[in-house]
């Protein structure tokens, strides 16, 4: 039986402020995890990871990380991927600030 | 201390046009990232978990005010406000965007400083002892070695693109502060028989997922063969060390896989033909560069204020026993800013309190500060009258934590709140046992106390040689915090030992607690240090503190 596919958000970071995307449904880029798209099939995952990761002049370090999506959107699965969604623990900098 | 010539300067200003074109040429798409990323990292940019990282040189960690203003007008104009200081004696922006890099790096360049190797597979900022100069104990001075190295390794074409990075510690005290054993290249300055200046050269040492003590390649190094030596070393590395597997390729993993004899016997080869290519204008250099770093004059002056705060302020007192150190002129001391106030962010300053450092350098202290590897600030030069005032003004700017070399006294790396590569975090690890024990009022009885948090297995916190190390690892997606014990950062460096299974963040302060008052029920007498008392009982009575319990409950269920 193949493997059960986690579904995925497709992230990065932006390429003049550093700071943490995720690629929405239309293909734009979002700050916000829970605008992000959620891809559920990895054929489609795959395709769409390597269209944005051609995208060199807005983003750097394109991957696709594990989420559970959730009726307010996609969460992350690992302690990494929410911290980047939050920003630092020592500081309320980053996107926990903008939130604010 | 060292001043740019017209050279340096305009070295350090093309580089800087360089890397602006090149920032721009990666906005307008003309670069890709591949193209560029070696590029900002040799001038200190890295991209990080939620903004690029600055990461700025204090060589040989010596600042002057006008320096540490700077930072923190960069700090103010282009950061958050605030910077962290390294365990590398450099310091980093956390929140810098791409397009103000280049700014911000003119900006040090109007103060003589810069961001060049400070990272990338090169020889990065060379690290000295943080009281050179200064201390009572020393026999040279190290920093016009650290420069003359910084000159040599600048650009160096034969060293832009080795194995890996490589990183150069000196030290002119046989007490080492800047834990020579655990860099690639430790410098120890020693005199011979007759009583001429040179170096022990060890080679090999550090940290990482492999951590290694130094071997000594050269017992004695008179001291104009250095740089021809230094590139003797560096070549026969750049040559051997193994490009195709990135854990494999520094120093030490080549001087452990063919032998310190065979590295030794290469070194040795190699310098014989790069000697004669030196011909002297290094030592020229050197001398100049030595005149740079002549001591402050020293004035003989009354220290009956010292004597008196001392007798009738406790909390000057306290911070005079532990925060001060022996000055090698009369009536003088080295008094150490801790940056580890309880609770917070181990290594960072704001603008403000840079500000408040600079001015008691320019005020009290011959305009020096240094940075130490222990990601605290240091006044080398103040007399002891004057030291009543910096205490009240330190206190003021919250600056005046009375912890150097206790529990409290944490190095952590950035961690997962900030760095890329982390496992675990770090940070709040700090802030939590600091905490604790702050509350339990027990730092000053439990004294001498290193402990060393690095968030992966890279051990930027330097946990291998912490008397107490804890490395925060991602055990099957949960942060998970090792301990190990035993570990010495001075000259007689010692890995520290696993204990075992780790901890989860809820359970390692808890774990930290039990090993303190192993130590506390375990010593002789309150003289005993914890790394004597360790070496002393070993292992034993800590495991069973830390497992003991549900090592047995594990037996009964």
């Amino acid at each position: 039986m193949p493997a059960i596919f986690t579904p995925k958000v497709i992230t990065a970071n932006a390429l003049l402020e550093g700071d943490v995307v995720y690629l929405t449904q239309d293909d734009t880029w979002t700050r916000n995890l829970t605008e992000a798209d959620v891809l559920t099939d990895e054929a489609d995952a795959q395709i769409r990871l390597i269209d944005a990761s051609a995208r060199t002049s807005e983003v750097v370090g394109v991957y696709l990380a594990d989420v559970s999506p959730d009726a307010k959107g996609p969460k992350p699965t690992h302690f990494r991927e929410a911290f980047r969604m939050r920003g630092p623990s020592n500081y309320p900098h980053g996107k926990q600030s903008e939130a604010l | 201390m060292y001043r740019y010539t017209d050279f340096d300067a305009a070295f350090v200003a093309e580089r800087n046009t360089q890397f602006r074109a090149q920032v721009e040429r990666r906005i307008d798409g003309s670069l890709t990232e591949d193209e560029f990323k070696p590029l900002r990292l040799m001038n200190g940019l890295y991209l990080q978990l939620h903004a690029y990282m600055l990461r700025v040189a204090i060589p040989y960690g010596t600042l002057n005010s006008a320096q540490m203003r700077q930072l923190a007008y960069i700090a103010e104009r282009w950061d958050k406000g605030y910077g962290h200081f390294t365990t590398r004696q450099n310091i980093q922006f956390n929140w810098p965007t791409l397009r103000d890099v280049p700014d911000m790096l003119d900006a040090l360049a109007e103060v003589q400083m810069h961001a060049i190797q400070t990272s990338g597979n090169t020889i990065r900022n060379v690290t000295a002892d943080h009281f050179a100069g200064a201390a009572a104990d020393e026999i040279a001075d190290p920093r016009p070695v650290a420069e003359l190295i910084r000159q040599w390794s600048t650009d160096h074409p034969e060293f832009q693109f080795l194995p890996r990075k490589f990183k150069i510690a000196v030290t002119g005290s046989p007490n080492d502060r800047a834990v020579t054993k655990a860099h690639d290249i430790g410098l120890r300055m020693v005199r011979n028989d007759v009583g001429e200046p040179g170096f022990e050269v060890i080679v090999g040492g550090g940290l990482g997922r492999t951590p290694m003590i130094g071997k000594v390649v050269r017992d004695f190094l008179p001291e104009a063969d250095l740089l021809p030596y230094l590139e003797a070393v560096v070549s026969v590395w750049n040559l051997l060390g193994r490009r195709d597997n990135k854990y494999k390729s520094r120093i030490k993993i080549t001087v452990h896989e063919h032998g310190i004899d065979d590295i030794r016997a290469r070194v040795e080869e190699r310098f014989a033909f790069l000697r004669p290519a030196f011909s002297g204008v290094d030592q020229q250099l050197f001398a100049q560069i030595k005149s740079d770093f002549e001591a402050p004059a020293f004035k003989d002056r009354d220290t009956a204020p010292f004597d008196q705060a001392y007798a009738n302020d406790p909390a000057f007192r306290s911070w005079a026993d532990t925060n001060l150190s022996a000055h090698r002129a009369p009536g003088h001391a080295i008094a150490q800013i801790s940056l580890k106030a309880h609770g917070a962010t181990p290594g960072d300053a704001t603008a403000d309190q840079m500000r408040v450092m600079a001015d008691l350098a320019a005020r009290y202290g011959h305009d020096e500060l240094r940075i130490s590897h222990e990601q605290n600030v240091v006044l080398p030069h103040v007399h002891k009258a004057d030291l009543p005032a910096i205490h009240a003004a330190l206190k003021d700017a919250g600056l005046a934590t009375a912890n150097i070399g206790r529990i409290s006294d944490i190095i952590a790396c950035p961690g997962m709140d900030y760095c890329a590569l982390a496992t675990a975090r770090s940070i709040p690890i700090a802030q939590e046992i600091a905490t604790r024990f702050d509350q339990l009022k027990l730092e000053h009885e439990v004294g001498d106390l290193k402990i060393k948090i690095s968030g992966c297995i890279n051990a930027c916190g330097h946990h291998h040689v912490g008397h107490i190390g804890i490395l925060g690892l991602d055990r099957a997606g949960v942060e998970n915090y090792q301990i190990t014990l035993g570990g010495d950062h001075t000259e007689q460096a010692a890995i520290g030992q696993r204990t075992g299974p780790g901890f989860s963040a809820d359970e390692i302060v808890p774990a930290i607690e039990r090993i303190v008052d192993t130590y506390l029920s375990e010593r002789e007498s309150a003289e005993e240090a914890f790394i004597d008392t360790f070496r002393r009982v070993g292992m034993t009575p800590f495991k069973t503190a830390l497992y003991g319990e549900s090592e047995k409950k594990q037996k009964a269920a």
